[in-house]
C-alpha cells in the first residue's frame, strides 16, 4: 500500500497548519489613514472661516464649535443629551431587531409563514416610516414610547428583509449535504442555516442601526426636551450654529462607533468567509 | 447487491411541462463492484445517482439495496458530489462530523480521526475549507462520505474540477480506499479513460430520456496502466458508442 502524499500549501507552514491564518495587526501609522480626510476637511473649514468666506452666524470656526461643546460638557448637560439619545436608539434598535429576527426567521424558514405574513409586511414597508409619526404620537403620546416605536419600525425592515432573503438564498447544494447525511431539523438550522445566513443578517443589523440613528433625529426634532436632536432644534431656535454643528459631529461619532461594534462582531463571526476584503487584509500583512 | 429495475424519472416543471430524464433502467451491481456511468450531458447519469442515494424519488420502478427498497438517504449509501460541498464555516473535523451526528461524541471523534487519517488529512483536522486546495477539499468530502462505512459509495463526477495531476492522484487514492474498505463504488464521469481505468464495468447511457445503451466489462488486473493497449482499446470502443454526433 502506497503512502499518500499530502498536498501542502505554501501558506500553511507546519506550525500554523490547521489554524486560521493569524491576522497581523497593521502598523500604527497605517491605521491613521482613516483620519487623513477628516483632518483635511478640518483644515479647509478653519481656513475658510478665518479667511472670512462665511460669516460667523452661518459657519463658526472649529474652535468656536469645540468651545460650545466643552461648555455644554462642563455642566454635565451634554452627557445627559447624549445618554438619552443613545438610550432611545439602543432600546428602539433592540425592539425592532428582535421583532425582525423572529419574523424574518419564520418567513425565511417556512414557506407557508411567508405566504401568510410577507405580503402584509412588504405592504407596511411601502409606508414611508415617518408617515407613522402622527399615529404613534396619537397612540403613544409625545414621550418615549412613540419615539422608541418609530425607531423600532425603522430598524425592523432592513433586518427582516436581510434575514429572510439570507435564509432563502442558502446554497441548495449545502442543504442537500444535510439531507444526504440525515441531519434533523435542529441540526440543519444550527449547523447550516444560521451560519449561512449570518453575513446577510449582520448586514441587515448594520443597515437597521443606521436607520435607527436617522429616526432618533426625526423623533427628537418633532418634540423632545432632551437629546442630540433637541440640541439641534435648540441651536436653530436660538441662532447658535455652533451647537447644531457640534451635535452633527456627535451624531457622526456615535453612529460610527456603534457601527464599528457590529462590524467588529461581524468580522469575528464570519472569519471563515473567503471574500475579496479578506484577501486584501492578508495580502497587506 | 444493488438492484435497479425499470427505473424511470420524470421531472415536472412549474408550467405543466414534463421532462423525462431516465426510462426503463435495469442495472444490477454486485458487492464490491466498481461501476462507471458514462454518457453525454443530459443522458440522466447524475439523475440515476441522485435516485440511488435517495435525494430524489423515482417516478417508476424501484431500487433495492440488500433487498430493501431505497426510500431516502441512508448512512449505508455515501455520496460525493462534483464540488466538495464543505460548509465554509466549519473546520475539516466539523464538516466530517455532519455525517455522524446521531452517534455518541466520543465515537464521532474516533471515527473522524480515523477517516481523516485514511484520506491523508490528519494534519488538517482544524483547517477551514478556504485553506484547502481543491484536491484536499474533495478528499474531505470523500472522508465525510466514507466515515459511516457505507456499503455503497456514489461519486458524481468527483474529479472533474481538478487539475489532471491531482485527478490521477485521487483516482489512485480512491482505488486504494476501495481495496481497503470493500464498498461498492458507482462513479459518474465524463472521462472515459477514468471509467476504464477504475471500473469493473462501464455502463453507457444514451438518449433523451436516458436508457442503458450498453455495458462493457473491463477484465483487466489492477493496478491498471492508463497507456495499456487494452485500456486504450476499450476507451476507443466506448467513445465510439457514446453517439457524440
Amino acid at each position: 500500500m502506497s503512502v499518500i502524499t499530502l498536498e501542502r500549501r505554501a501558506d500553511l507552514p507546519p506550525g500554523v497548519q490547521g489554524r486560521a491564518t493569524p491576522r497581523v495587526p497593521l502598523p500604527r501609522l497605517a491605521r491613521l489613514r482613516a483620519f487623513a480626510l477628516p483632518a483635511v476637511l478640518l483644515l479647509l473649514w478653519q481656513s475658510l472661516t478665518s479667511a472670512g468666506v462665511f460669516p460667523d452666524y452661518l459657519l463658526p470656526a472649529p474652535a468656536v464649535v469645540a468651545n460650545e461643546l466643552l461648555a455644554l460638557a462642563a455642566g454635565g448637560v451634554l452627557a445627559e443629551h447624549i445618554a438619552i439619545t443613545v438610550w432611545r436608539v439602543a432600546v428602539g434598535f433592540a425592539a425592532g431587531a428582535l421583532a425582525a429576527t423572529l419574523l424574518g426567521a419564520l418567513t425565511g424558514y417556512s414557506s407557508s409563514a411567508r405566504a401568510y405574513l410577507d405580503p402584509t409586511l412588504q405592504a407596511l414597508k411601502a409606508v414611508p416610516s415617518l408617515a407613522w409619526v402622527p399615529l404613534f404620537i396619537l397612540w403613544f403620546g409625545i414621550f418615549e414610547a412613540s419615539k422608541i416605536t418609530l425607531i423600532g419600525v425603522g430598524v425592523f425592515f432592513p433586518v427582516y428583509l436581510n434575514l429572510m432573503s439570507g435564509i432563502q438564498s442558502t446554497d441548495r447544494k449545502l442543504v442537500e449535504v444535510a439531507r444526504v447525511n440525515g441531519l434533523g431539523r435542529f441540526d440543519l438550522i444550527r449547523r447550516i442555516l444560521i451560519p449561512a445566513t449570518l453575513p446577510s443578517y449582520l448586514t441587515g443589523l448594520r443597515s437597521g442601526l443606521a436607520l435607527g440613528w436617522m429616526f432618533v433625529i426625526a423623533a427628537e426634532l418633532m418634540g423632545a426636551s432632551q437629546g442630540l436632536g433637541f440640541l439641534m432644534i435648540d441651536g436653530q431656535m436660538t441662532g447658535r450654529p455652533a451647537i447644531i454643528i457640534g451635535a452633527l459631529l456627535l451624531f457622526a461619532v456615535a453612529g460610527k462607533l456603534s457601527d464599528a461594534l457590529i462590524a467588529a462582531a461581524a468580522r469575528r463571526l464570519t472569519a471563515w468567509q473567503d471574500g475579496y476584503g479578506a484577501s486584501q487584509e492578508s495580502g497587506r500583512a | 447487491m444493488l438492484d435497479i429495475s425499470q427505473l424511470s424519472k420524470t421531472f415536472a416543471d412549474g408550467g405543466g411541462l414534463t421532462h423525462t430524464a431516465l426510462e426503463g433502467v435495469d442495472l444490477r451491481i454486485g458487492d464490491r463492484e466498481i461501476v462507471s456511468l458514462v454518457g453525454t450531458s443530459g443522458c440522466g447519469k447524475s439523475t440515476l445517482l441522485r435516485l440511488v442515494c435517495g435525494l430524489d424519488q423515482p417516478t417508476g420502478g424501484d431500487i433495492r439495496l440488500e433487498g430493501r427498497p431505497v426510500t431516502g438517504p441512508s448512512p449505508n449509501v455515501g455520496m460525493v458530489f462534483q464540488e466538495p460541498r464543505l460548509m465554509p464555516w466549519l473546520s475539516v473535523t466539523e464538516n466530517v462530523r455532519l455525517a455522524l451526528l446521531d452517534l455518541a461524541r466520543r465515537e464521532q471523534d474516533r471515527r473522524i480521526a480515523d477517516a481523516l487519517e485514511k484520506v491523508g488529512l490528519a494534519d488538517f483536522a482544524s483547517a477551514l475549507p478556504r485553506q484547502l486546495s481543491g484536491g484536499m477539499a474533495q478528499r474531505v468530502a470523500i472522508a465525510r462520505a466514507l466515515v459511516r462505512q457505507p456499503s455503497v459509495l456514489l461519486l458524481d463526477e468527483p474529479f472533474s474540477a481538478l487539475d489532471s495531476f491531482t485527478r490521477l492522484k485521487l483516482q489512485d487514492h480512491l482505488v486504494e480506499l476501495w481495496e481497503r474498505e470493500g464498498f461498492t463504488l458507482i462513479l459518474v464521469t465524463h472521462d472515459v479513460e477514468e471509467a476504464v481505468v477504475l471500473s469493473d464495468r462501464v455502463v453507457v447511457l444514451r438518449g433523451h430520456p436516458g436508457r442503458i445503451h450498453r455495458e462493457v466489462d473491463v477484465d483487466q488486473p489492477r493496478p491498471r496502466s492508463r497507456t495499456a493497449v487494452e485500456v486504450q482499446r476499450l476507451k476507443e470502443e466506448i467513445i465510439a458508442s457514446l453517439d457524440l454526433s
